[in-house]
Parts: structure tokens; C-alpha cells; sequence
């Protein structure tokens, strides 16, 4: 009884959106919340601690293991695919089946992402930059147990903040317009800058190709066709599973034949005891494990998705890790990185669904949809109308990634012992997953080719240096970019200004601006170092001065 | 004794061929009925108002086992929707493929010249029509369609900014058709990705109105973040039930009843590939008939305050064509026609 007030209560500050509440009120009433969550928590853990349930439970987890293994086949697909299994189910019990699906998956995306650098999940490309050659180099275990105890950090700290403070987070999800999405991704964007090691031109000619193909496809601000040339097929323009596909996977393959038809990280040793010594190791990388769940849970609530999240929390860690030149030689907090963020993301990303009744993920999109079928009204007053259905998919949210986590991790010596296989077995074998994978984003034979000539891009691009990371990038986000950007310019006008016009935008915007220069901010400070010591070097002798020179 | 040995192989075979097409008449009779899995095609994204209808027909059917083979749906949203209805196209003949429509059966072919029309395609059934509703935020000061309009025509030109779902699309069209009353001031109008984005940017104050669908918008209006200033259709909405705790959808006034001469509704149908033989479409008629006699079907109308309009055979085609006509001719009029057509 006493939780239904204080729901009615953050249902009155949900009604008038916009309006202040004074600051003593509202510490009241997050405090009387506190107790009532953790009160709703035990109900919703009863709720899901049925026999029936845990054995869903593992089912889920298995299957979305599975469909985030297959690339192509996405958590999204897999849901839709399974959706109508879930029928004849009481809601709750298919909801926590499905949601463990989309745990699974996002488990199982980093499998192949870091054995055989093909990223089954977009979210999991910026995992293949460290965790592929951690593999190559024989610690292919280690990378496992960094990106699957990561990836549960990231969902244990977004399920305790879908927990608390979900209908005062919800909130923060409506401030974002166009203005502000365009900001984040102008973040991401510049956040990546300077990730190549090899020269500024490359990445720049890299990032540019990635735009040009972004672009192709329908324009969504003015509902024309652009560059299709006429052709049908280029109607949906690339999509991005199939790029990064071709250019890892069929790319990795072709690179591996070409050095000895073996994977380099044949020689990987089985170590049972490989999870303790990986823990021990992560302790150390807490700074940037609270910066990725960050960064995770803002982009999945906002709804910028799991993908950029990724991308953002990689680029970051370069950039503040002391070992940032060693990024994607096979650096483990390359991998705990991008994993924490976006599982962060994935599982914040219920948060707006579940409040708002937007989706902030494909497959919550999906999930949703299951939610009217199972006759289930997603938006603000689901938390007060169907209390039994919300908390136990959060205490689905807790039980699922521990199961989960088991799961995976038990299997860790299983998968590392997959790069024992021959090369010459194996290669076939991810080829046909490579195919299956394109043809399945839109069931079209058309991708299967396409696919084929983004590996080629891929392998001439690693024979002439040019950097990979920024190309797919710029596919996934170019577009939406672009979308976001027009949007804003739409709505003031014309006027570049929109992007300073409150606190949250602007701090974002500088942040990026501050971001993107500073490659050129610490090169102009070495310069004028090295300049200052030739002066003093000048009036030492000319000599020293030929010798800096 | 050869001979009568042949004549008598020869009554034998006649008389095997009787039987077997005795064995197949009742075959015929008993009418076509899918022998595999049926793809269902929903020519837009995850989320929206299409897919959660497929979606949901989906579900009604396998619950209520109305067919023997499953329904899967396959998001084909590319390009407007063109992926889609370019892939049934193609499907000559395959009575193994449907296809949900929004008004981008309209749309897209218009506004971009992608070669399909709903002739290439063969009509099966009309499902529902989908109501649009002007809303605004609920804290703005306006209670009736007429102040709002009023004030956009009051403001400076571009000042107000109507959220929609794709450009060239239906909700832009309902905008120009609002402009008529607004003139000489426009609105800015801002395209996304879907319904459920305008909502919420609706809430966010992003923009200041948007005509979403009544099932992307209930949320936010049951929980006050939204108040309906009128609904599209010439007359109210049927439903009485108690949506908020002051107002039913019937409770919301027509546009015309509030000054404002606007109306559109939106196609909610199936089609199915271009060559395929009646008996295959009654197959389909049938099923969407069993559909809608279901108990969940009517809430499902009950909560996204659909106008339940069912039509199938040529009642179906000549709405159809007729809707075709008003698309073309709204476009043509707001200049969103493509070059040639």
C-alpha cells in the first residue's frame, strides 16, 4: 500500500514533465523509494525463482549464447524468431525467457569477436580490436574471461540502476532531442579520432569511405533515393553486419591463408585456472570499468545504443590508459572496455522501454511488441499497472547474468581449445557461418556477394595500412549522424548555435570539440617543448641545434 | 487372347484413373491451404504501429492454431518500405507470401520512383484503418485543435515544429493539409525514424505537435504527459471505455467538430504477390475473417482506437484505387511528387 503511494507520487512528477520538484521533497521520496524497490525486489525474485522459470532461464541463456555466436543472426532476430514460442506462456515467464535470450546474446557476441575476429553483435566489433590479437597471441582464455566478467559488470550496475532510479532516470531520456543525439555521436566520433597509429590521411580516407557508404539508401530527411544508381538492390543501402562481416571475418581468413594457412593462435595452451588469473588481473582496471558502465548506461537510457557506447568507451580508455599505445596489440583493458559499456548499455536500454515505451535497443523494440501481444501497455504506467510483470523481469535481469555468467565461463576452456582445430577445417567452417550470417540480415543472396567484396576491401586495406576501426564506424553511425544532425538544423532554423543552447548539449559538444583537438593540442606542446629546446640548445651551440633538427 | 489381355491392362488403368481422380476431387474442393511456413512482410521497422500489428496477427494465429502451417515475420522496411514491396513483386505467384501495408504503399512509390504500385501486388483484405490524432503536451496552454492553430497562425512562420514519422510520408501530408488553415505561416516539420521517437520527443518538448497514431501515443496520455485536440475522421471514435480518468477516445473531438476541415486515415491491409489464384486469396480472407472474430483482436482495436472497417474482393480493390487517387493528388499538391511521376 504504501508502495502504491509513493508510485502515485513519482507518477504526479511523471504528469508534468519539466517541473522542478524542491530538493527536500524529492530526497524524501527517493528515500521512501529505496525500501519499496528492495521490497518489490524480494516479490519480483519469488516471482522468478519458480522451477518453471529457472529452467527458462537456461534455456534462454543457451539459445541467446547461440544466436550471438551466429553473425547475422542478431539478439533482435533471435527474439522475433522465438517471440511466438511464448504465446501460450504466462507474460511473465516468456518475458524472462526472452530477456535471457538478449543476455545470452550479448554474451555470446564476444565469442567470435575475439577467436576468430568476426563480431557476431555490432556492440562487439570494438571488442575484436584487443581480444583478436590477445588470441593470436595464445591468450585467447584470458580475453574470454575479461569480456564475459566485463560484460556482467556492465548489466549488474544497469540493472541496480534500472532498480533504483528508474522513473527519475526515465526522465533524463526525454531531455534528449535532436541537438543532443547529434552531440553524442559527434562525441563517439571524436573520441576515436587519432586511434590509428599509422597516419591521420589514412584514418581521414578510412572514415570518408565509411560516410560515403552510410549515405547510400533512402535520405530520411527528404524521403529521396540517394546514390543507388537505379539499382534496386541498393535500396537499403550497406548495411553494416554485412561490412563488418565481409571486412573481419572474410578479411581475417584471407590474411591467415596468405601467412601459412594457420591461425597463429594455435598454440594456445588450455589453463583450467585461466578465470581466477584473469581476475586477479582486472581488479586493477576499475577506473575504466566505472567509466564504461557510465558511458554504458547514458548511452543505453538516452537511447544511443549499445553499439556507440562501445566504440566511445574504447576510444576513451585509449586515450586516459597509460598503456594507450598498446591498444589493439592485445591489450586487456581494450577488451573491458568496449565489453562493460555495452552490456551496460544493452540492459539500460530496458529502462526507457519499460518507463517510456521507447525502445532504446532493436531488440527491446522487439521485446516490446511481444509486451502488447502478452496484452501488456509498455509506457510510464506499466510500473503501477503491472507490478508483478516489471519486477519480475528485474529480478529476472540479476538471476539471468549470473546464470549466465556461469554458463559462459565454464565454457571458457571449451572455446579457447576451438583455435586448436586446424586451420584448414576451421576456415571452411567460418566461411559458411560468414554466409549464413549476410544472408540472414535480409534474407538476400545479394549480401552473400557483397560480403565477399568487403573482404577483399578489408584484406587490401590491412596490405596498405589503412586503419579499419574508423570505416565501420563511420557506417554504423554516419547515418544516424547525419539524420540527427539535420533534424536539429531543421528545427532551429538553420542556426549552428543549437548546439550550445542549454547545459547538456553544450557540455557534450565541448567535450567532443575538446576530444578532437587534442591530438593536435599535445603535438603543438611537443613542438613548442622541442622548440624551446632548441633556443637553449642555440645558445649552447649550433651544433646541438643540427643535432635536434 | 493377347489382345483381350491388353483390352482388360487397359480398363484396369482406366479404371485406376477414375479412382485417382475421384481421390483428387474432394482435394479440390476442400480448398487451398498453405503447405509451408507463410512469410509475412512488414514493409517498415521493428516497433512501429505495422510490425505490431503483423506481430500480433502472428501471435492470434498461433494461439488459436487458425492455420496449420506458422506465420513468420520478416522486417523489410529498407527504403520506405520499398524493400518489401519490391520482394513481393518479384514473388510471382508464391502464395506463401503476405504483406501488411501502411500508407507507404502510397507513399513511396510517389515520392521516390521506385517502379511498384499496389496494381503489381493482389488485394486480399482490409484489416483496419488507423486514426490519427493531433497531439501536443500536456502543460501547453491549448485545449481545442482551433486555439493551436490558431496560435501557429498567430506566431512567426516556421516557429512551431510538428514531429512526424518519415518524410513525404502521411504525417507530413497531414501537416501541408494543416497548413492550408495556418497560411500564409508553415510549420517546420521534423521526420524520425517512428512513431514511438515522435512521442517521445513530443513529451521532451522537441517539438510542439505531432499526429501520431492513437497506439504510439495512449502511453503518454494515460499518463498526462500528452493531451489529443482532435482525431482525423468524420466522425468520433467508437470506443467509450475509459482510456485516462476523465476522457474515452470518443471523447475527443472530430477536427471538423473543432473548426479544423482535415481528414486522413490510414490503410491497416494485406496483399499478397502479383499471379496468384483466387481460391489461394479466399484462403487468406478466411483466415483474417478468424482473426478478427477473436476476443484479443477486438481489444487490440479497443486499445489503438482502430476503425474497424473490413473489406476483401473487389469492394477492397476499388477503396484502394480510390486511395491511390487521394495520395496522388495530395502529393501532387504539396510538391513531394518525384521527377517524372
Amino acid at each position: 500500500m504504501v508502495y502504491q503511494t509513493c508510485r502515485d507520487e513519482s507518477q504526479s512528477t511523471l504528469k508534468v514533465p519539466g517541473t522542478i520538484i524542491p530538493t527536500a521533497a524529492r530526497r524524501e521520496t527517493t528515500g521512501r523509494y529505496t525500501v519499496d524497490e528492495i521490497t518489490s525486489l524480494i516479490g519480483g525474485f519469488k516471482v522468478a525463482l519458480s522451477w518453471y522459470n529457472l529452467a527458462l532461464m537456461m534455456v534462454g541463456i543457451l539459445l541467446g549464447v547461440i544466436i550471438g555466436v551466429l553473425p547475422g543472426l542478431g539478439g533482435a532476430n533471435g527474439v522475433a524468431i522465438l517471440l511466438p514460442l511464448t504465446f501460450t506462456m504466462p507474460p511473465t515467464s516468456a518475458i524472462i525467457m526472452l530477456s535471457c535470450i538478449y543476455w545470452g546474446a550479448l554474451f555470446g557476441g564476444a565469442i567470435t569477436s575475439i577467436l576468430f575476429n568476426i563480431p557476431g553483435e555490432p556492440w562487439s566489433v570494438a571488442t575484436t580490436f584487443d581480444g583478436h590479437p590477445m588470441a593470436q597471441k595464445g591468450r585467447a582464455d584470458e580475453a574470454l574471461t575479461a569480456a564475459f566478467t566485463s560484460s556482467f559488470v556492465g548489466a549488474l550496475i544497469a540493472v541496480m540502476l534500472i532498480t533504483f532510479l528508474a522513473p527519475l532516470v526515465a526522465k533524463f531520456a526525454l531531455q534528449f532531442g535532436p541537438a543532443e543525439f547529434f552531440s553524442v555521436y559527434f562525441l563517439t566520433f571524436a573520441s576515436f579520432v587519432g586511434m590509428g597509429k599509422g597516419s591521420p590521411f589514412k584514418v581521414l580516407a578510412s572514415m570518408c569511405l565509411g560516410f560515403a557508404l552510410g549515405s547510400v539508401g533512402l535520405d530520411k530527411v527528404t524521403g529521396t533515393l540517394r546514390m543507388t544508381f537505379g539499382h534496386d538492390e541498393l535500396l537499403v543501402g550497406f548495411d553494416f553486419l554485412i561490412a563488418v562481416i565481409g571486412l573481419f571475418g572474410i578479411g581475417e581468413i584471407l590474411s591467415s591463408m596468405e601467412s601459412g594457412l594457420k591461425f597463429s593462435g594455435s598454440h594456445a595452451k588450455i589453463r583450467l585456472d585461466a578465470v581466477l588469473q584473469t581476475w586477479k588481473k582486472l581488479l586493477s582496471y576499475w577506473i575504466t570499468s566505472i567509466r564504461s558502465c557510465v558511458i554504458g548506461c547514458w548511452m543505453g537510457i538516452t537511447p544511443g545504443g549499445a553499439t556507440p557506447a562501445s566504440f566511445m568507451s574504447y576510444g576513451l580508455a585509449k586515450r586516459f590508459s597509460k598503456s594507450g599505445d598498446n591498444f589493439g596489440k592485445g591489450e586487456i583493458e581494450g577488451v573491458v572496455a568496449p565489453e562493460t559499456a555495452a552490456h551496460a548499455a544493452g540492459t539500460s536500454a530496458l529502462l526507457p522501454m519499460l518507463t517510456l515505451g521507447i525502445p532504446g535497443s532493436p531488440t527491446a523494440a522487439v521485446l516490446l511488441g511481444g509486451l502488447m501481444i502478452w496484452g501488456l501497455q509498455p509506457g510510464p504506467m506499466l510500473f503501477v499497472e503491472q507490478k508483478d510483470f516489471v519486477w519480475g523481469l528485474i529480478a529476472s535481469m540479476y538471476l539471468g547474468n549470473i546464470a549466465g555468467l556461469l554458463v559462459v565461463l565454464t565454457c571458457v576452456p571449451l572455446f579457447a581449445a576451438i583455435l586448436r582445430v586446424p586451420f584448414s577445417i576451421i576456415a571452411p567452417v567460418i566461411l559458411v557461418i560468414c554466409a549464413v550470417g549476410a544472408y540472414t540480415v535480409h534474407n538476400s543472396m545479394f549480401d552473400v556477394w557483397m560480403m565477399l567484396v568487403f573482404g577483399v576491401i578489408g584484406y587490401i586495406f590491412q596490405k596498405l595500412g589503412y586503419p579499419l576501426p574508423p570505416l565501420v564506424l563511420a557506417i554504423v553511425l554516419g547515418d544516424k549522424a547525419e539524420e540527427a544532425f539535420r533534424q536539429a538544423m531543421l528545427g532551429s532554423q538553420g542556426n549552428v548555435s543549437i548546439f550550445w543552447s542549454n547545459w547538456l548539449v553544450g557540455s557534450i559538444m565541448t567535450l567532443g570539440v575538446v576530444l578532437l583537438f587534442w591530438p593536435l593540442v599535445t603535438w603543438l606542446g611537443q613542438k613548442r617543448k622541442s622548440r624551446s629546446g632548441n633556443l637553449a640548445a642555440a645558445s649552447a651551440g649550433a651544433a646541438a641545434v643540427d643535432r635536434d633538427k | 487372347m493377347v489382345r483381350a489381355l491388353q483390352s482388360t491392362a487397359r480398363a484396369g488403368i482406366g479404371v485406376a484413373m477414375i479412382a485417382a481422380g475421384a481421390a483428387l476431387l474432394p482435394a479440390a474442393a476442400q480448398a487451398w491451404e498453405p503447405t509451408k511456413p507463410v512469410q509475412f512482410i512488414i514493409p517498415a521497422g521493428t516497433g512501429g504501429g505495422a510490425d505490431q500489428m503483423a506481430r500480433f496477427i502472428q501471435g492470434v494465429v498461433a494461439k488459436n492454431n487458425l492455420m496449420k502451417q506458422p506465420i513468420i515475420t520478416v522486417n523489410k522496411g529498407g527504403g520506405a518500405g520499398a524493400e518489401g514491396f519490391l520482394e513481393v513483386k518479384k514473388a510471382s505467384g508464391d502464395a506463401h507470401t503476405i504483406i501488411i501495408t501502411l500508407s507507404n504503399l502510397f507513399t513511396t512509390p510517389l515520392g521516390t520512383g521506385v517502379p511498384f504500385s499496389w496494381k503489381d501486388l493482389t488485394p486480399v483484405a482490409m484489416l483496419a484503418l488507423d486514426q490519427f490524432v493531433l497531439w501536443v503536451p500536456a502543460d501547453t496552454p491549448y485545449k481545442t485543435a482551433k486555439e493551436y492553430i490558431d496560435a501557429v497562425k498567430a506566431g512567426d512562420d516556421k516557429s512551431f515544429k510538428m514531429g512526424g514519422t518519415g518524410s513525404k510520408q502521411e504525417d507530413q501530408i497531414i501537416t501541408v493539409a494543416l497548413e492550408k488553415l495556418t497560411a500564409p505561416k508553415k510549420f517546420t516539420y521534423v521526420p524520425y525514424g517512428g512513431g514511438g521517437t515522435v512521442a517521445t520527443q513530443l513529451v521532451g518538448k522537441h517539438v510542439n505537435s505531432s499526429v501520431n497514431n492513437p497506439i504510439e501515443a495512449v502511453s503518454q496520455w494515460k499518463a498526462g504527459a500528452l493531451r489529443p485536440l482532435c482525431i482525423f475522421d468524420s466522425k468520433r471514435s467508437i470506443y467509450t471505455a475509459k482510456v485516462t480518468a476523465t476522457m474515452a477516445w470518443s471523447d475527443i473531438p472530430t477536427c471538423k467538430e473543432s473548426g479544423v476541415n482535415t481528414e486522413y486515415q490510414m490503410l491497416r491491409g494485406i496483399f499478397m504477390a502479383p499471379g496468384v489464384k483466387p481460391d489461394q486469396v479466399a484462403f487468406y480472407v478466411d483466415l483474417f475473417k478468424k482473426v478478427m472474430a477473436t476476443a484479443d483482436w477486438k481489444t487490440f482495436m479497443e486499445q489503438g482506437a482502430f476503425n474497424q472497417t473490413f473489406m476483401s474482393g473487389d469492394q477492397y480493390k476499388t477503396w484502394v484505387a480510390a486511395a491511390d487517387k487521394l495520395h496522388y493528388d495530395l502529393m501532387k499538391e504539396a510538391g513531394f511528387l518525384a521527377p517524372g511521376k
